[in-house]
């Protein structure tokens, strides 16, 4: 019912935008990254793999990118363990309250992330709230130093960031499960275990993959909340990156990571959207 | 009572920001005592914040233009044209929604650089109008999938242009979707660090102003503009949901969202 024009008018534009704001800037990523920095300091345009054999056989690189992976699945495991029982806590057993309780679980969504973040230097510091609380209690004598500048504070504060992403596809994939199914598994004398294990959480499986996948590659590319939190021990290797377009001044060899960290991605992306299809039963 | 637990989680924090943004001797030291609004005083005669703060909104307001202008045809394009790499399309315009931010800034730095562009708040809108075109495709492909077809065969078919048509039939039936998502933009683009880290220039947005005080050290009044920010966003969700009870069965924002990018189509 569309004539051609139409149809070219809304395409081309928006096309236009992406090729050029998204398309090109990858493909210059692409490029950069066999492109290597002379003495002085400006980028030689020549061909070269020298950047991924560095990549691929300094040890600091892989460290930090292994690191990086590891606080990302810690990340992804806490988020879904904080999300999973809400979401089915508040799609089976919150009645009225419901829309109010899932309004409450947005909400933290739409506090600056940055604000979230320096809220929990703020309670973790030497002299921070959590700190002076457990002395005015008298439950320790000098304040606890592992709780800031650690992996563990920049585990605690992207699990903080990323539990309402991880609850919101969870919860959409309980809620579009059928209730006579689960009535059904009752009444046939299932336990609620197994009915909650045989019958919800396969058709609930899609939404933990999602969630799984945005906690785990939104917390691996993150660089801030280690820079304020994490100290020498949290460092990640998005801040790698930042310093090689920084202060080290090698964009070439910071490309070719940041390549690496998009294949990455984007293949965990296709792994994620497989596996929701494969678990799609509707 | 695990959801319980769960809540305390996520809402302790936003509480300490804000008790501590009233607490006369600083950040931390239980309990929090000598209640005081000298941090909102020292906050409202700071010019640098004050600054960062118009730049923002500068900013966000170009990017819901950018975002917008691109994205809604982008959503009728995705629902109503066929072209080839159609779902290439579709993957690259979402993808910056799920991609870390790091990778769209640094992408965009390098195209500024080889285009030899000057960073300032131009490139920074460039950058987030590009990342948040992906919020406003999905709102509007959403709101697009529960529109009445007849509607807009039955204005072309009374002789009506598809410009008349898209104008008086499809824009204003698109009306919340469109007013949803340019919230939700104009909130984001406020809050975006990771993209604006790479593109900034000589203006400071008030994330990045916030940052740069961070790393110097942390003082209450970073509590107090926090509290003012979380006021700020919850006043814009009250909106929404006011506007969103008016015209029912609209739907959920933020959830849509990210259910959407999970799923790439």
């Amino acid at each position: 019912m569309f004539s051609r024009a139409y149809r070219i008018a809304i395409t081309v534009p928006p096309l236009a935008w992406v090729t050029i704001f998204l398309l090109v800037p990858y493909l210059l990523m692409f490029c950069f990254s066999f492109w290597s920095v002379s003495s002085a300091q400006t980028i030689v345009h020549s061909w070269t793999l020298d950047n991924y054999k560095q990549l691929f056989t300094k040890d600091v690189y892989w460290e930090t990118l292994l690191r990086s992976m590891w606080i990302a699945a810690r990340v992804m495991v806490f988020s879904l363990a904080l999300g999973y029982p809400l979401a089915y806590f508040l799609s089976f057993y919150a009645g009225k309250r419901k829309d109010l309780l899932y309004q409450m679980v947005i909400i933290p969504l739409w506090v600056s992330y940055l604000v979230r973040a320096y809220a929990w230097k703020t309670i973790l510091g030497s002299d921070g709230v959590l700190n002076t609380l457990l002395q005015y209690v008298h439950l320790t004598r000098h304040p606890l130093d592992f709780l800031l500048y650690s992996p563990f504070a920049v585990v605690l504060t992207l699990t903080h960031i990323y539990t309402p992403f991880a609850f919101l596809p969870i919860y959409a994939a309980l809620e579009h499960i059928p209730r006579n199914l689960v009535e059904a598994s009752n009444d046939l004398g299932a336990s609620p275990a197994q009915t909650f294990w045989r019958v919800i959480f396969p058709l609930s499986i899609p939404g933990v993959v999602a969630g799984a996948t945005f906690a785990f590659v939104l917390s691996l590319g993150d660089f801030l909340a280690p820079l304020l939190l994490g100290g020498p021990s949290g460092i990640m290797i998005s801040n790698i990156v930042v310093t090689l377009f920084g202060a080290a001044y090698n964009w070439p060899l910071g490309a070719a990571i940041s390549l690496c960290m998009l294949v990455l991605v984007v293949s965990l992306l296709f792994l994620s959207e497989r596996l929701e299809k494969k678990w799609n039963f509707s | 009572m695990h959801a319980l637990l769960v809540f305390c989680f996520l809402y302790l924090p936003i509480a300490a920001l804000i008790v501590y943004s009233f607490n006369g001797a600083g950040v931390g030291g239980f309990p929090p005592r000598d209640l005081t609004l000298n941090w909102y005083r020292i906050l409202f005669q700071d010019g640098a914040i004050w600054e960062s703060v118009g730049n923002s909104l500068l900013v966000a307001g170009f990017a819901v233009v950018i975002a917008l202008s691109f994205g809604i045809p982008a959503a009728l394009a995705l629902d109503r044209a066929q072209f080839p790499g159609k779902a290439l399309f579709r993957r690259l315009v979402l993808l910056p929604l799920i991609l870390p931010g790091i990778i769209t800034g640094l992408s965009l730095l390098m195209l500024f650089n080889w285009a030899g562009t000057k960073l300032s708040l131009l490139t920074i809108v460039l950058g987030h109008g590009t990342a948040l075109i992906s919020v406003a495709t999905t709102e509007v492909f959403a709101g697009l999938q529960k529109l009445d077809r007849a509607q807009e065969e039955a204005s072309l078919d009374l002789g009506a242009t598809y410009w008349q048509t898209f104008w008086r039939i499809t824009l204003p039936n698109l009306r919340l979707s469109i007013i949803g998502a340019a919230l939700l933009i104009f909130t984001l683009s406020m809050d975006e660090i990771a993209v604006s880290f790479f593109l900034i220039g000589r203006d400071n947005t008030l994330p990045l102003e916030i940052w740069g005080r961070l790393r110097r050290g942390i003082t209450p009044e970073i509590n107090a503009i926090s509290t003012i920010i979380f006021v700020f966003s919850l006043t814009v969700i009250v909106i929404w949901y006011r506007l969103r009870a008016r015209g029912e069965g609209s739907p959920e924002i933020a959830a849509e969202l990210v259910e959407t990018a999970a799923q790439g189509d």
